[in-house]
């Protein structure tokens, strides 16, 4: 028992024996081999699983893949089940209405943010500012929805409906959009901010000594030789916007619709999918099988907005070295 | 004499310029203090919002009871264990895959085509929505492609029992260990929830455990190595310890971020309402930002705008409470070459 004991003990530290040397540094290299694969595995995972779904879905005599991506009716849940009521483009449209607003909002006030970290602030208040800003990315998704129901809407409410009279609906995109705005504003400045702080000091030095203002050196110097990183923020942040969840799902309400009135109740694709899931789609029915081919066309949607976003960040980068 | 006019004229210019120059800049800094200063005032406004509405309804019924048809018994017992146990769950699994996973990039992957393919995949599933990490759990791990169910092809096959009910599937004991319940499929339980949680940081994970392995010197490494030891020992007795305090500050911090995630959970299958504790990981569950989900979508004031706001305080407590200890265990352990 006891040589057994002791036998244990020096297999599990280091031991002058190479033979079970050798073996065990090869058994732990194997296992860790294993664990840096397993995120291929993940990445195959998810597109097999939405993928087989999906192509189940389209199977179905009920559906038809054309209809789907042209159709313009997205009624999952009527009685008479037919291609014409699976049309995705009403919940692309409220994906879209949304990720352009608060792309219109983040997008200025994160690069006004970055520049305003990269070349206004001192590195004291630098390092006050951006963890206080990250904070915004580090709240939960449903506390921006109950802040954009229980604060953004009934303020929105108060000023276009009661002074102009313009009708806002209880549940509406703008508010969603508003607050899936802010919470991208930290992404949108932070990856903007590090290509602008990889610009050399030689550039913004040369332009002082032309007698350029910071102004100047900030709009014609640092952001167009940052541009690459730039845009690629600006793509991803959309890109986030698109898979934002919870916020638009308790905001921007449930109702599918080709709509371009940012005042008026839609539902994107993520809110789509939440719905049902709260519904206990069966296995193998068709609204648990539409979620998969909604899901699967999200995922297209940011797995292209994400490649394209690091495609410009790697081509086209001003290297100054 | 027309020298002196050019000059004079271009004095003018200049003044102007330099005045209309002097204006741009005084307006772009206004707008730039303005852009970071929003951001700022909404998280203020939103914080003010919610300890207005909701900070008297924090109170001991909030962690005593289940949710209730009446406002004043309602709490969210059930929610709050959920949290934490499905949160312990996703730490105990995502550890050791995503420390193993940057040790293997850090310190053993050759520069070769795989490689860069790993790198470049860890760093797109960082971007890929969650909701859709709650779609493949809910394949996965919650239905196991519908392997073990009645009359599938392996039940059939290897005649499993399957057993139908809360936890269907086939139930069995691993090596007939009482403690050792095994469940398949995974069904609705914190085991699911916690799986599809940990493939939700793991990236995160990754990311954070490499950056803390990467700040070790390579000097020690090959001081270790001088002393004729083998690479494993170098790593778990040198560059772990070292690093330790970094990856568990990046693990801290990611499981922040799950805690507050509501969506994957909902598409997986966590329950609204769930009347007692979970007994076992095998148990149904409910998480908190669930139960705040759940009131805010209630039509009473009470609950959408008061209990909602207090589940939400409970939320952000944990939250910088994890936070908190994040920065300490930096600031602490931070170690400058």
């Amino acid at each position: 028992m006891q040589t057994q004991n002791s036998k244990l003990s020096s297999f599990f530290s280091f031991t002058k024996d190479p033979k079970i040397r050798n073996f065990r540094e090869k058994i732990i290299a194997i296992s860790l081999f294993g664990c840096g694969v397993f995120s291929i595995l993940v990445t195959i995972g998810i597109i097999v699983t939405l993928f087989s779904e999906a192509i189940a879905f389209f199977l179905r005599p009920e559906v038809d893949i054309v209809t789907f991506f042209t159709g313009t009716n997205w009624r999952p849940l009527a009685s008479k089940i037919s291609p014409d009521n699976f049309g995705v483009r009403p919940l692309i449209r409220g994906t879209m209405l949304i990720a352009v607003i608060s792309g219109a909002i983040a997008i200025p006030l994160g690069l006004g943010s970055a520049i305003f970290l990269s070349e206004y602030a001192s590195d004291k208040l630098r390092s006050v500012l951006k963890p206080l800003l990250e904070l915004l990315a580090g709240i939960p998704t449903v506390v921006y929805g109950y802040f954009a129901l229980s604060f953004i809407t009934p303020i929105l409410k108060q000023v276009l409906e009661n002074s102009f009279g313009i009708k806002v609906s209880f549940f509406n995109a703008f508010s969603a959009a508003v607050v899936v705005g802010i919470m991208i504003i930290p992404m949108v400045a932070s990856i903007s901010e590090d290509a602008m702080r990889a610009v050399p000091r030689s550039l913004r030095e040369g332009a002082y000594a032309l007698g350029a203002t910071r102004f100047e050196v900030s709009t014609k110097v640092v952001v167009p030789a940052a541009l690459s990183g730039i845009i690629s923020a600006f793509i991803i942040g959309i890109s986030r916007a698109v898979g934002e969840t919870m916020a638009v799902t308790i905001a921007a309400g449930a109702t599918p619709r080709m709509t371009l009135n940012p005042l008026d109740s839609v539902q994107t694709m993520t809110s789509f999918i939440v719905q049902v899931s709260f519904g206990d789609a069966p296995a193998g029915s068709i609204n648990g099988q539409s979620i998969f081919a909604v899901g699967a066309t999200l995922f297209v949607m940011t797995f292209v907005m994400n490649i394209v976003s690091a495609v410009i960040l790697k081509r086209f980068r001003e290297v100054y070295d | 004499m027309q020298i002196q006019n050019t000059l004079s004229k271009g004095k003018e210019i200049y003044k102007d310029n330099i005045s209309s120059r002097n204006r741009a800049e005084k307006i772009f800094n206004i707008l730039l203090l303005f852009s970071v200063l929003f951001g700022l005032l909404m998280l203020t406004v939103l914080l003010i919002d919610i300890a207005v509405e909701g900070f008297s309804w924090v109170r001991p019924e909030l962690f005593e009871n289940y949710h209730s048809r009446k406002p004043e018994n309602a709490g969210m017992k059930s929610a709050i264990a959920g949290s934490l146990i499905v949160i312990g769950l996703t730490g105990l699994f995502s550890f050791p895959i995503g420390v193993g996973a940057a040790i293997y990039l850090e310190e053993y992957a050759p520069q070769n085509k795989l490689t860069g393919f790993i790198n470049l995949n860890i760093n797109n599933l960082a971007g890929v929505p969650s909701i859709v990490y709650g779609m493949l759990g809910l394949v996965v791990f919650g239905r196991m492609f519908d392997l073990f169910k009645e009359g599938s092809f392996l039940v059939e096959f290897l005649k499993i029992p399957i057993e139908s009910g809360a936890i269907g599937g086939w139930n069995f004991n691993l090596f007939g260990l009482p403690w050792l319940e095994i469940h398949l499929p995974f069904g609705r339980s914190m085991v699911a929830g916690a799986l599809t949680m940990t493939l939700l940081i793991l990236p995160v994970v990754i990311i954070a455990a490499r950056e803390a392995i990467r700040a070790v010197p390579p000097s020690i490494r090959e001081g270790g190595y001088a002393l004729g030891t083998t690479k494993w020992h170098v790593i778990k007795s040198l560059v772990l310890p070292i690093a330790f305090p970094g990856i568990l500050t990046g693990m801290i911090l990611s499981l922040s971020r799950a805690i507050g995630e509501t969506a994957p959970l909902i598409i997986m299958g966590a329950f609204t309402y769930v009347p007692f504790l979970p007994k076992s990981v095998w148990d149904q569950f409910t998480v908190i930002p669930i139960q705040i989900y759940n009131w805010i979508t209630l039509p009473q004031t009470e609950y959408r705008v008061h209990l909602a706001a207090a589940g939400i305080l409970v939320l952000l407590l944990i939250l910088f409470l994890m936070n908190g200890i994040a920065i300490y265990l930096r600031k602490k352990y931070e170690i400058k070459w």
